[in-house]
């Protein structure tokens, strides 16, 4: 219950400043055309397509998400979370906040992905939806305990690139490859193995960041 | 310091039977080690790759165990036990980089070839890499060890996808991978009794001098820490 009145804090000053929502929108606009300049009028493969998805979403991934837990050490607004909820209560609100963050970017980033991207073209779009879901969560989770420890290391900005790369990395392997099965129309049986790591890494990435975010949070 | 002669003994054997040992058709004598088909004489790296690829492992779950325990008591002791064995961990990550890559160029024909194993190893030098930068990063002595002891246990839970689930579900180049036709799991049923013991031995000394020079070093740390205090 707590959790989704923190949730709602971090909604409300959101909205207030637009800061996440419009530096996201604008760097997933710029990578998006970048890509599109560099790639020109080159007939780029279907394969090439799905993994230059990824990089535009591990990127916006990197650069928006960070801002979970710096802004509160930036505005000084810690010592009144610790008085006023627990940890589990934070960390809950905010994952909670960085899931319809991520979801929503990754939405969009999708959609114009779509439509910009001729050769991006899914034969099996149920097994990208549901690889897709399952790695959105994933993301969210492992960027929202990375966050906190940046913040907790003196919010340096390059670390946090640094250090959440090796953790999203097996996460981004397994959604490339399963980005490649759904080009090439495997069923959801077929991609099983897969599916089944991508699930555990959210699972144990979930229950560790739930259980050590007591260590990072109290000072 | 029996141990220590013991040590330079194992290891002394251990690596003039790898380096020296023919390989041969039929073995005959004691000395002699099969032709393993696909890898014939290159199959000698096996005696230092396994061992350094085993040990960067070993190191990171040590770092782990100590990581946790600091978490648990406090006792800056066991932060300073899980950073040396990281320390070594990434010396013996580079190590098995090194002669992993060796042994691709004349297996495979070339240094690098993103093979899921190769990838693995990679990330890993990442985890750690990026862990001495987060430990670098921040001045506070307690926070420093209870971040970097965080970031330790976050990490490691990424690495049985790198180093068990990954390189097996994907198609790849190494033994064990999905698609493997030709060597097979090396170690299980194509090596004669004599190279197995070999192995294991050559295994278990590098494990011994991992042990070693891991007191050593966190000792060292200990105590460079408590003279810093001292001269503060």
């Amino acid at each position: 219950m707590k959790s989704l009145a923190l949730f709602q804090k971090d909604l409300n000053s959101e909205i207030r400043t637009r800061y996440a929502i419009n530096a996201l929108g604008m760097f997933i606009l710029v990578t998006i055309s970048i890509i599109l300049f560099s790639v020109g009028n080159e007939k780029i493969s279907e394969y090439l397509s799905g993994g230059l998805l990824w990089v535009i979403v591990f990127f916006s991934a990197m650069s928006g998400l960070s801002r979970a837990f710096v802004s509160e050490e930036e505005r000084g607004t810690v010592l009144t979370l610790h008085l006023i909820a627990s940890p589990n209560t934070v960390f809950s609100g905010k994952l909670l906040f960085n899931l319809i963050l991520v979801f929503s970017m990754n939405i969009v980033i999708a959609l114009l992905y779509s439509i910009l991207f001729e050769s991006f073209v899914l034969k099996n779009v149920s097994l990208f939806l549901l690889a897709f879901v399952l790695g959105n969560i994933g993301i969210a989770v492992s960027s929202t305990i990375i966050a906190a420890i940046v913040a907790k290391a003196g919010s340096k900005g390059t670390l946090y690139t640094v250090i959440s790369f090796p953790i999203l990395l097996p996460l981004i392997l397994i959604l490339l490859e399963l980005t490649k099965l759904s080009i090439d129309g495997e069923t959801i049986n077929e991609a099983f193995a897969e599916l089944g790591v991508l699930l555990s890494y959210d699972v144990i990435m979930g229950a560790a960041s739930y259980m050590l975010f007591d260590f990072i949070w109290k000072d | 310091m029996i141990w220590k002669i013991f040590l330079f003994i194992l290891l002394a054997f251990v690596c003039i039977a790898g380096i020296s040992f023919p390989i041969v058709q039929t073995p005959t004598a004691w000395y002699q080690f099969p032709v393993i088909p696909g890898l014939e004489e290159k199959a000698k790296i096996i005696f230092f790759h396994v061992p350094t690829a085993w040990l960067t492992v070993i190191a990171f779950f040590m770092s782990l165990i100590y990581s946790v325990k600091y978490l648990r008591n406090k006792d800056f002791n066991d932060d300073s036990k899980a950073y040396a064995a990281a320390q070594l961990g990434f010396i013996f990550c580079v190590l098995a980089t090194v002669t992993g890559s060796i042994w691709a160029k004349f297996s495979w024909g070339a240094f690098w070839h993103w093979d899921p194993r190769e990838t693995s190893i990679f990330i890993l030098l990442l985890i750690y890499g990026a862990f001495f930068a987060l430990r670098s990063a921040i001045e506070v002595e307690e926070k420093k060890a209870q971040l970097s002891a965080v970031y330790l246990i976050i990490s490691f839970l990424t690495v049985p996808f790198f180093i068990f689930i990954m390189p097996r579900i994907m198609t790849g180049l190494h033994p064990g991978s999905a698609d493997d036709t030709n060597s097979g799991p090396v170690v299980d049923f194509q090596m004669d009794a004599n190279m197995m013991l070999v192995f294991y031995l050559s295994l278990f000394a590098f494990t011994i001098l991992y042990f070693w020079m891991w007191k050593l070093n966190y000792k060292s740390i200990i105590y460079k820490d408590k003279l810093t205090k001292k001269f503060l």
